[in-house]
């Protein structure tokens, strides 16, 4: 079944530390909306946590879009991370465990796509990245 | 066949001019279906209600079952289903205790043909269609509730956490676990141990008929979750057919403590925490 | 930018994250619990974490990198209070906290502290087998 939109989707920029942290907070705000599972919305704030740093750290700032969906039988939280930074020259390295360019613990993107039940990444060298994650309730 | 606003208020007239006639005829022809399972002053009840509503829903020029006019009548067909779900009916049951005036209307309008007569039953019959088909909606929606609620029931009776010693929960597992109850056992039992402040769970596993290697991801991850709170797992009655599938599938359960049964491992709980259990004089029991 | 308060409780340092961190406000954190191990000579050091609803893997780091630093500066680190939505979502994520000790409360983990400490004086006594077996297993 596709997903339908519930109402206008939240933006938040992502220039500096405490945009993360306005991140967290509008998609808990989402997720409780949403009727998420406790557990399930620490799952997805965690995960928009690590994302949205991402996207300031390695994508050099870009964008957060939050919105409430539904697919007819549940209600979910999707966010949509974007920036116009250097892209992801190899997805299959970047997806790995352990595997870090930014002196983190190299968890970020596929601990990520744990977290989540959908995710779906877009990159080209130059031009930017694309992360889209979705949380269904159960 | 849309109906006209005129045939809604033919209709209404021809329910209330007739209605002794009508009710009795659709209450007979209604309770032979349902075979005495109902009593017969309540069906005749429900089916003089349903008769109100479907006439005040003409009177209103109703020509569609979604319209706002048909809320009472939608209402009164819920309730209906509803009742009829809970009492174990069937949805044909159900939906013929809709389809039942059809018969009725029928008999009454070939009594007094007209012109138009023809083209006012297939629209009556229309709007009957409607209702139904809206009866059986609600009832499989009354159903699908109870299942849910069922479910749910289920899971809580199914996973007990218990204290067991002060410092010392355990929860035995029985049945099979699937992920949504191995989730919620997991949960719950890391609540519990936060909100008993109690740094040892035993998880038993005596009940479980078998151990795949999603259930031992499960269990293993609970494990590591309760470590990362600061509580330690013993995970104990592990069957010899158990041990050798977990072998065999290659789980590593690690530096976990695992134990043969509930009592072992509560004497190893014991023994770290300090509580002295080994009776001075060894006593036999006959 | 915020800062983390750090309470001093006898030998203990303790600290209660109140707050959702900026990654900022949790390398301060950090430089600022090293200055004050060296400052106190406080051998113990407890991180609450009861009010924070999650630990991603920039927090993880950040918990891990001060029980090293307290490790070398002779103080013993104590995570406490991490709720289990938080414990499941680590799991999940891949984030073991490799070398950090935790505690259920800040109760239990001022005695875990106290039994470390306690072993240590043991083992400087001489009697050193008894140094690993009673800490946490």
């Amino acid at each position: 079944m596709t997903a339908v939109d519930l109402g206008v989707p939240d933006v938040q920029a992502i220039r500096s530390d405490e945009d993360v942290v306005r991140v967290r907070q509008l998609v808990r705000t989402t997720a409780v909306a949403a009727k998420l599972s406790l557990v399930d919305q620490t799952k997805l704030v965690t995960a928009a946590s690590e994302l949205a740093r991402n996207t300031l750290i390695y994508g050099g700032g870009g964008t957060a879009e939050v919105t409430s969906v539904e697919d007819g039988r549940r209600r979910g939280v999707r966010i949509v991370f974007a920036d116009d930074g250097p892209g992801i020259a190899d997805l299959d390295q970047a997806f790995t465990d352990g595997f870090t360019t930014g002196g983190g613990l190299g968890l970020g993107l596929s601990g990520a796509r744990r977290l989540v039940d959908d995710f779906d990444i877009w990159t080209t060298v130059g031009e930017g990245t694309r992360i889209t994650v979705t949380k269904w309730s159960r | 066949m849309a109906m006209s606003a005129e045939q809604s208020g033919r209709l209404a007239r021809l329910l209330s001019e007739h209605t002794d006639r009508l009710t009795e005829r659709w209450t007979e022809t209604v309770a032979a279906s349902l075979r005495g399972r109902l009593s017969q002053a309540e069906l005749g009840r429900q089916v003089r209600e349903l008769h109100r509503s479907m006439i005040d829903a003409g009177r209103n020029g109703l020509t569609d079952l979604a319209d706002e006019h048909g809320g009472e009548l939608r209402a009164v067909l819920a309730e209906l289903s509803t009742n009829r779900a809970r009492q174990g009916f069937s949805a044909s049951e159900t939906a013929i205790s809709v389809f039942a005036v059809k018969d009725a209307l029928l008999e009454l309008m070939e009594e007094n043909k007209a012109d138009d007569t023809l083209r006012d039953f297939v629209a009556f019959s229309a709007l009957i269609d409607q209702m139904g088909l809206f009866t059986f909606e609600s009832y499989v929606r009354t159903r699908e509730g109870l299942i849910a609620d069922q479910a749910e029931q289920l899971l809580e009776l199914s996973t007990p956490v218990v204290k067991l010693w002060e410092g010392v929960v355990a929860v035995p597992l029985v049945g099979t676990l699937d992920s949504a109850r191995a989730q919620v056992v997991m949960e719950r039992l890391l609540q519990t141990l936060v909100d008993t402040g109690s740094p040892y769970a035993i998880i038993d596993i005596t009940g479980v008929p078998a151990v795949d290697t999603q259930v031992a991801q499960h269990i293993l991850k609970t494990v590591v979750a309760a470590r990362l709170m600061g509580a330690d797992c013993i995970i104990s009655g592990i069957r010899p057919q158990i041990a050798q599938t977990i072998v065999a599938l290659g789980i590593e359960f690690g530096d976990i403590a695992t134990k043969a049964s509930l009592a072992d491992a509560l004497r190893h709980v014991l023994r770290l925490t300090g509580v002295e259990t080994t009776a001075r004089r060894p006593r036999r029991e006959s | 930018m915020e800062r983390v308060p750090i309470l001093k409780i006898g030998d203990i340092l303790l600290v209660s994250i109140q707050v959702d961190m900026s990654d900022q406000t949790a390398i301060q954190l950090q430089e600022d619990l090293a200055e004050r191990i060296v400052a106190t000579g406080c051998h113990g050091v407890i991180i609450d974490i009861t009010a924070l609803d999650i630990v991603d893997s920039f927090v993880g780091r950040m918990l891990s990198t001060i029980a090293s630093i307290s490790k070398v500066l002779d103080a013993e680190t104590v995570v406490v209070g991490m709720r289990p939505a938080v414990a499941i979502t680590l799991v999940e994520l891949g984030l073991s906290l490799n070398g950090i000790r935790t505690a259920l409360n800040v109760e239990r983990g001022m005695e875990l502290v106290a039994a470390t400490r306690a072993d240590d004086w043991d083992a400087l006594d001489g009697d050193d087998e008894d140094a690993e077996t009673t800490a946490t297993p």
